[in-house]
């Protein structure tokens, strides 16, 4: 009875100590989006998607900034992208117990735990000093970076969880490893594999430090990738640090539109994600 | 289940033909020696079981026969596994095209995660090139042969994972003898299913040794006993006996097989 008695003790000890540092985290996370809410709100109109990027004191907007964003991060997906399933698949499926899936594991490993400063400077040294000046380009081979590991983690974890039976089942019908991996064990991975990339979406979507030294920031309307381009972490830290009240308003308006972009790809990361787990 | 009791089986004795032998055959995981000196025929059109306590080989044995191993590199064989008078163990052996010749059925039903059409479509298109409708007639006669065609011919499109675990088992029945494969190997194919769909399998088994040769594992020794007509009893990687399931159940010759064979052991 005292047994049971401690047990029950502990066991709400436990609890309390658990729903304290949930609610601790919770409280800091709820203060984040209210104030993101409440500044983003009173900075956000339509201006803000159609015209450019002000100089002080006069009316603008960030469209230049979204579309450098959207531009970057698109292509660092679409670059980051095969490269990281392909890794991943080549640790999951070719590299168990190798030497070189191992050394291969740990090197992505600590890519991933890699600062993202890290990354610009190392992008800054590799590419923009040759070029002798700063690119989108850049940025996006920076921000790719940056995906890579992501994706090579998720994809290697998710096709992990595929039961090895499934492995046998398809070489068991004479399927040529490829095969099996293509229709069978990618297959049953394809939900959690989308959820990797999405989540590597989110994480550069906001990435400040790497675009600094790459793709810098732009005044101005450009869509060329030799040159620098506006993006909205930048255009975020600069107006924001500056003090004249209308850059700052479209900082806040920025913060949450990258705020709102990136709580929408989690929230479809988990849909599909649940959907894997249900179908 | 009274149609093949013992007298049946006994009843029928042309004398059968050898489709596989299995010669002088060790396996080793690693180090251990997982298999000793195993020698063994395996008939054609007839339904051989191995039978034993845990970790006596017979999974073993039986995932050497489609090369399974051949997946774990440290896993090794030795001896020879003859079928046509070609050891299947030789190193330029395609086990790709012996699979095909030699299907498997796994413990757990593993249904693909494709519709249950593309299931059993799947292994015949590695195998054959064949057009749309040649394929819809494989996928019927497939389902129709493992029993589960008047369950699913009205959604063939829907995931193989959405069935019942007695009707995945089905499936990866059908998947398997959709490639038309000579010998089919089950491994304790009925270990994760409840009784009902235990019986519709062994009902299963017991018509498909009419087109195929058919070798089961399985850890009840009454199921060894209902759907076999020989039997291996097989302890600690050594094959103990080797007879037909009625002597191997009535009047085994050896003691060891008899204390297993009568609970007293195992």
């Amino acid at each position: 009875m005292t047994l049971i008695k401690k047990r029950k003790l502990i066991n709400n000890v436990a609890l309390a100590l658990s729903l304290g540092a949930m609610s601790f985290g919770l409280f800091w996370l709820a203060w984040i989006l209210v104030t993101i809410l409440q500044l983003g709100v009173a900075g956000l109109s339509v201006a803000v998607f159609t015209q450019m990027t002000p100089p002080p004191g006069s009316a603008g907007g960030l469209a230049n900034a979204i579309f450098g964003s959207v531009v970057m991060v698109g292509l660092a997906t679409l670059i980051g992208t095969p490269i990281g399933i392909l890794a991943g698949v080549y640790l999951a499926e070719y590299g168990r117990g190798t030497v070189l899936g191992h050394a291969t594991r740990f090197i992505n490993d600590i890519l991933l735990s890699a600062p993202s400063i890290v990354i610009g400077l190392f992008v800054y040294a590799a590419v923009v000093k040759p070029m002798g000046h700063f690119s989108a380009a850049a940025g996006v081979i920076a921000l790719a970076l940056l995906v890579i590991p992501v994706v090579i983690r998720t994809t290697e974890n998710i096709l992990r969880l595929v039961p090895d039976t499934l492995r046998e089942a398809a070489s068991a019908l004479g399927a040529p490893k490829w095969i099996m991996i293509m229709q069978v064990t990618v297959r049953a991975s394809q939900a959690g594999i989308m959820t990797g990339i999405l989540l590597a979406v989110a994480r550069i979507a906001g990435e400040t430090a790497p675009l600094m030294f790459t793709a810098l920031s732009n005044q101005f309307w450009s869509t060329d990738l030799s040159q620098p381009m506006a993006n909205l972490p930048m255009t975020i830290f600069r107006f924001a640090m500056s003090p004249f009240k209308d850059w700052q308003d479209l900082a806040w308006a920025g913060v949450l539109l990258i705020t709102a972009g990136v709580l929408a790809l989690n929230i479809v990361a988990r849909i599909l994600f649940k959907e894997k787990l249900t179908a | 289940m009274a149609n093949f009791t013992l007298q049946e089986t006994s009843e029928k004795t042309p004398p059968p033909v050898t489709q596989l032998s299995i010669r002088n055959f060790n396996f080793y995981y690693g180090k251990f020696q997982a298999l000793k000196n195993i020698n063994l025929d395996v008939y054609k059109n007839c339904v051989t079981a191995f039978i034993g306590p845990s970790g006596c080989g017979k999974s073993t044995l039986l995932r050497t026969l489609n090369r399974m191993y051949s997946l774990y590199p440290e896993q090794r064989a030795e001896g020879e596994l003859l079928l046509d008078g070609k050891n299947l163990l030789d190193r330029d052996l395609d086990v790709n095209e012996l699979r095909a010749r030699i299907g498997m059925v796994f413990q757990k039903p593993t249904p693909f995660p494709m519709s249950i059409y593309d299931n059993i479509a799947f292994g015949v298109r590695l195998h054959e090139r064949m057009s749309r409708g040649q394929m819809d007639e494989r996928v019927e006669w497939a389902l129709q042969r493992a029993a589960l065609w008047d369950e699913v011919k009205d959604k063939l499109g829907q995931s193989g994972m959405s069935l019942s675990g007695g009707q995945q088992q089905r499936l990866c029945i059908a998947r398997g003898i959709a490639v038309k494969p000579e010998i089919l190997l089950l491994d304790e194919p009925t270990s994760a299913l409840d009784p009902i769909s235990t019986l519709r399998i062994e009902e299963l088994i017991h018509d498909l040794k009419k087109d195929f040769t058919i070798v089961i594992v399985t850890h009840n020794m009454q199921q060894a006993a209902r759907v076999s007509d020989y039997t291996a009893y097989m302890y600690l990687g050594e094959l103990i006996e080797f007879d037909q399931t009625d002597t191997i159940f009535i009047k085994p010759g050896r003691k060891e097989t008899e204390d297993y064979i009568t609970g007293r052991f195992g």
